[in-house]
């Protein structure tokens, strides 16, 4: 039986930001980081440049190597969680070890969730959510011809980008009528669409995928339209879920992923806190909990749960967390924060437009009652960490509108320089 | 002194804009005046001045998020250096950053922050106005622990009096040139008029009744005015001579437009004669005549706003502030001196009382930061000539008031219903305030009183 002050499971963005803010009050007691995988630290947001051999994958570990011995934390490789006994104080790994706790951090991200279509568990088909995954994606596509990519979120586009560049025919399959809907309204989206098509790949959006089956080293998919698809590499890029299933019977309240609060603590038990891509937090435009997965959300709420572990008193309640990433393709870049799809005949919105289609610009605000509540940005100067801030620090606008508005770059950096000191 | 990294503070009021700072960025990292190439970047939006710069935060943001690992802050120097070669060009940084520290440039093709050209920045050196200064964080504070402290080490204050900390700092900040007056209350009854330099405080400072200090400040500055000479007035009045026993002298100063800062040091009480109501000690708070007992549970009326009273005298300048926020009260301070020269310049500072408000001399700060953060006490300034109020410290998300109320004694007694009450009235008075950011309200306001 091994024995932790502070243990941490998953070792990623949450994981490693709680232990950050861990250290910062107490620089002496335990701390372990179990790591499921068996290399040290990376973010799952780097495998698509992994896949295009932008940055080789020894290359992508997000603490030097020495970092861990410095900070006097323990870090174990390989060590995957399979169930935790909260009554106890303990988990147990997949080895049979069994650690005992005092304060224990779920961190353990999310997992792809592979939709339920006919056939698709007897084919072969790839994933891109590992560093592994990502390393037989790209060795898997310098023996292919055709790819075929099942979901246009960010994964699945940023593959799609690859495998084009790496040579091979592409085609996008989206059961929703655009690309990346997480993100970008309809205008947004069909230009970024439009860009894919120059290239030369495919995209077919409002297709459902009826079935799947492989033949010899051919997957063929028959679509909702009636069309079939055959290529001989298929990635499924439908988004991802929180990884919870050692939590079943652990008395951990699990919805969609782990119920927390403000402070990340976990429901149904004591002395658990949850954090990043596997907890469901408050969302910050209403207060319906939910799982919003990205870097941003992960690097806070790993702060916040670590500060309440340790007794941090300047700790703040996690405010909510709203859809923001920014994405970059075919030389072009985009952004989207908070509620930049809402469409300008909605009521209570009021939204401001530039659109450029010709030289690819679009650029979106959207206010409500005095205050941004979001934005979106296709090849725009706009920052996005500044608008991200004028929406979550719910900064008034209504008196400067006229001037942000006009111009929302330098009042945007206006406001923001002045709450620097 | 220990350690301490650098950062490039920047001064927006001595700012013109001249971009030469932009220029000489380019230039050094460059070789050219595009100002597409420079790390920093001034803006004009509103009549204001906006910098977009790395700070080089001491957590920061954009070093947490970067998914490459390819940003890093330098241990030695503080520095946040960016890695070329680890850089995939996810632009996540640019979202992490609040203040806009590190941006894409389109013709590099990649992102961009500043290095401080190898420990001396091009930026301050080549800024005409010293609107840019290298220094070191701690130093933003040192510059203030160097101005001369103006009251003698050892008056008679309570262990951990935060008045004693305002008329310190206020006085160090406006300088010797001042006549200061303290009417009766916590700030006459440490002992300010002193003699001779040796004891109280080293600058002319004289004890007018409660009911005149802005009257005679008045009359003072006009002599001086009269005799050629530019001196500031400065008054420090408790809660009890500004806004009961004081309030019409004060008014009246404020109509007439009288050339002064006039600092309400605001205990919520009579704290030195026995802990006394005043008309700003809050609802439910316990004092010596709204005792708890079986029919009364402590004050039974809201306190007087008086800080919106004054905005509404359209003085020069009024804002409110705490010792839990130094900087801001810092800056408030040079605005008001400033603003003084043209007329009355009013600043409503938040002053716990351990002694008054049963708490521990220890939590002062924390009594005074866990204010603002329930919106218990909303920092803001009204500047006349913009017209509307700002707030200076907006709180995101405010802590429900019972953490703020639990650590004071004079409101252990509160019921549930009580605290909803300060809950709803702490919610109405942001409600009320947001209204007079609206330059339009505030204007609307103005004449219809």
């Amino acid at each position: 039986m091994f024995h932790s002050k502070y243990l941490i499971v998953g070792a990623s963005h949450a994981g490693l930001s709680a232990l950050d803010a861990i250290r910062l009050i107490e620089p002496e007691g335990e701390v372990t980081l179990l790591c499921a995988e068996s290399t040290p630290p990376y973010s799952p947001t780097i495998l698509p440049y992994v896949v295009s051999g932008e940055v080789r994958a020894e290359e992508v570990f997000l603490r030097r190597s020495d970092r861990f011995e410095r900070m006097g934390v323990r870090f174990e490789a390989g060590a995957r969680v399979v169930s935790v006994q909260a009554g106890d104080h303990s988990v147990e790994l997949e080895s049979g070890e069994k650690w005992e706790y005092e304060k224990l951090l779920l961190a353990t991200g999310a997992a792809p969730s592979i939709p339920r279509i006919e056939g698709l568990e007897g084919v072969s088909y790839h994933v891109l959510r590992t560093l592994e995954d990502a390393e037989k994606l790209r060795a898997a596509m310098s023996a292919a011809k055709e790819a075929i990519v099942l979901g246009a979120g960010l994964i699945g586009m940023h593959a799609a980008e690859n495998m084009l560049k790496a040579g091979l025919k592409v085609r996008v399959v989206e059961a929703l009528d655009q690309v990346l809907p997480a993100y970008f309204d309809p205008r947004g989206a069909d230009l970024i669409e439009r860009a894919f098509l120059e290239q030369g790949i495919e995209i077919l959006t409002g297709e459902r995928v009826e079935g799947v089956a492989q033949s010899g080293g051919r997957v063929e998919l028959s679509l909702s339209s009636g069309k079939t698809l055959s290529g001989d590499l298929l990635l499924v890029s439908t988004g991802v879920k929180p990884r919870t299933e050692y939590l079943k019977g652990s008395g951990v309240e699990v919805e969609e992923g782990v119920v927390v609060d403000d402070r990340m603590r976990a429901g149904g038990v004591e002395d658990v806190w949850a954090a990043g891509d596997v907890a469901q937090a408050r969302g910050f435009f209403g207060d319906s909990k939910r799982v919003n997965a990205t870097v941003l959300s992960a690097v806070e709420q790993g702060r916040i749960a670590g500060m309440d572990m340790v007794g941090d008193s300047a700790l703040q309640p996690y405010g909510g967390g709203m859809a923001v990433n920014t994405y970059t393709f075919f030389k072009h870049r985009a952004f989207s924060v908070g509620m930049g799809k809402v469409s300008e005949s909605e009521d209570d919105f009021e939204v401001d437009q530039v659109y450029l289609p010709s030289s690819f610009c679009y650029q979106k605000l959207v206010f409500s009652g005095g205050y941004l509540v979001g934005a979106s940005g296709i090849n725009t100067e706009l920052d996005p960490g500044v608008l991200y801030q004028l929406i979550r620090r719910k900064v008034n606008l209504e008196e400067e509108k006229g001037v942000f508005s006009a111009k929302p770059l330098e009042m945007g950096r206006v406001l923001m320089s002045q709450v620097w000191r | 002194m220990g350690k301490g990294y650098k950062t490039i503070a920047f001064y927006p009021q001595r700012c013109d804009g001249c971009q030469k700072c932009v220029e000489a960025c380019s230039e050094f990292h460059a070789g050219s005046t595009d100002p597409v190439h420079s790390r920093i970047k001034v803006v004009e939006a509103g009549g204001a001045f906006g910098l977009a710069l790395c700070r080089q935060c001491g957590e920061p943001q954009c070093v947490m998020n970067c998914p490459a690992g390819a940003l890093e802050k330098d241990t030695e120097t503080g520095v946040i250096k960016w890695d070329r070669d680890r850089c995939v060009n996810c632009h996540i940084c640019t979202l992490a950053c609040p203040y806009a520290g590190i941006t894409y440039n389109v013709v590099s093709e990649e992102v961009m922050k500043c290095d401080f050209c190898e420990g001396d920045p091009a930026c301050v050196k080549a800024c005409p106005l010293g609107a840019l200064e290298l220094k070191r964080g701690a130093e933003i504070f040192n510059e203030w622990a160097e101005l001369e402290d103006l009251v003698v080490p050892g008056i008679s204050a309570c262990l951990g009096c935060n008045s004693e900390l305002v008329l310190r700092h206020t006085l160090r900040r406006v300088g010797s040139n001042v006549v200061v007056a303290t009417p009766p209350g916590c700030m006459a009854g440490v002992g300010t008029v002193g003699v001779n330099g040796k004891t109280g405080v080293k600058a002319p400072v004289f004890h007018p009744l409660l009911t005149n200090t802005a009257a005679m400040l008045a009359g003072a500055k006009r002599y001086y005015k009269r005799i050629g000479r530019d001196v500031t007035m400065i008054a420090f009045g408790g809660d009890g001579g500004t806004a009961d026993v004081g309030f019409q002298s004060l008014s009246g100063a404020a109509e007439r437009g009288e050339q002064m800062i006039y600092i309400c040091v605001d205990n919520e009480g009579y704290m030195n004669t026995g802990v006394q109501r005043s008309s700003t000690t809050p609802y439910g708070a316990w004092t010596s005549t709204t005792p708890v007992g079986t029919v009364l549970r402590g004050k039974s009326r809201d306190a007087k706003p008086m800080p919106l009273l004054m905005v509404m005298h359209n003085c020069e300048y009024v804002a409110t502030a705490s010792t839990a926020f130094m900087e801001d009260y810092y800056r408030k301070l040079e605005k008001a001196i400033e603003a003084a020269r043209r007329g009355m310049a009013y600043i409503h500072v938040f002053s716990p009382c351990p002694t008054g408000w049963r708490f521990p001399p220890s939590k002062l700060i924390e009594v005074g930061r866990k204010a603002v953060q329930t919106n218990i006490v909303p920092l803001w300034e009204y500047e006349n000539r913009v017209g509307r109020i700002r707030f200076t410290h907006p709180v995101e998300n405010p802590l429900p008031v019972a953490e703020y109320l639990s650590l004071i004694g004079k409101f252990r007694h509160l019921d549930e219903e009580q605290i909803a009450h300060i809950q709803a009235q702490t919610q109405r008075k942001i409600e009320v305030l947001k209204k007079f950011t609206s330059e339009q309200t505030t204007t609307t306001l103005h004449h219809a009183a």
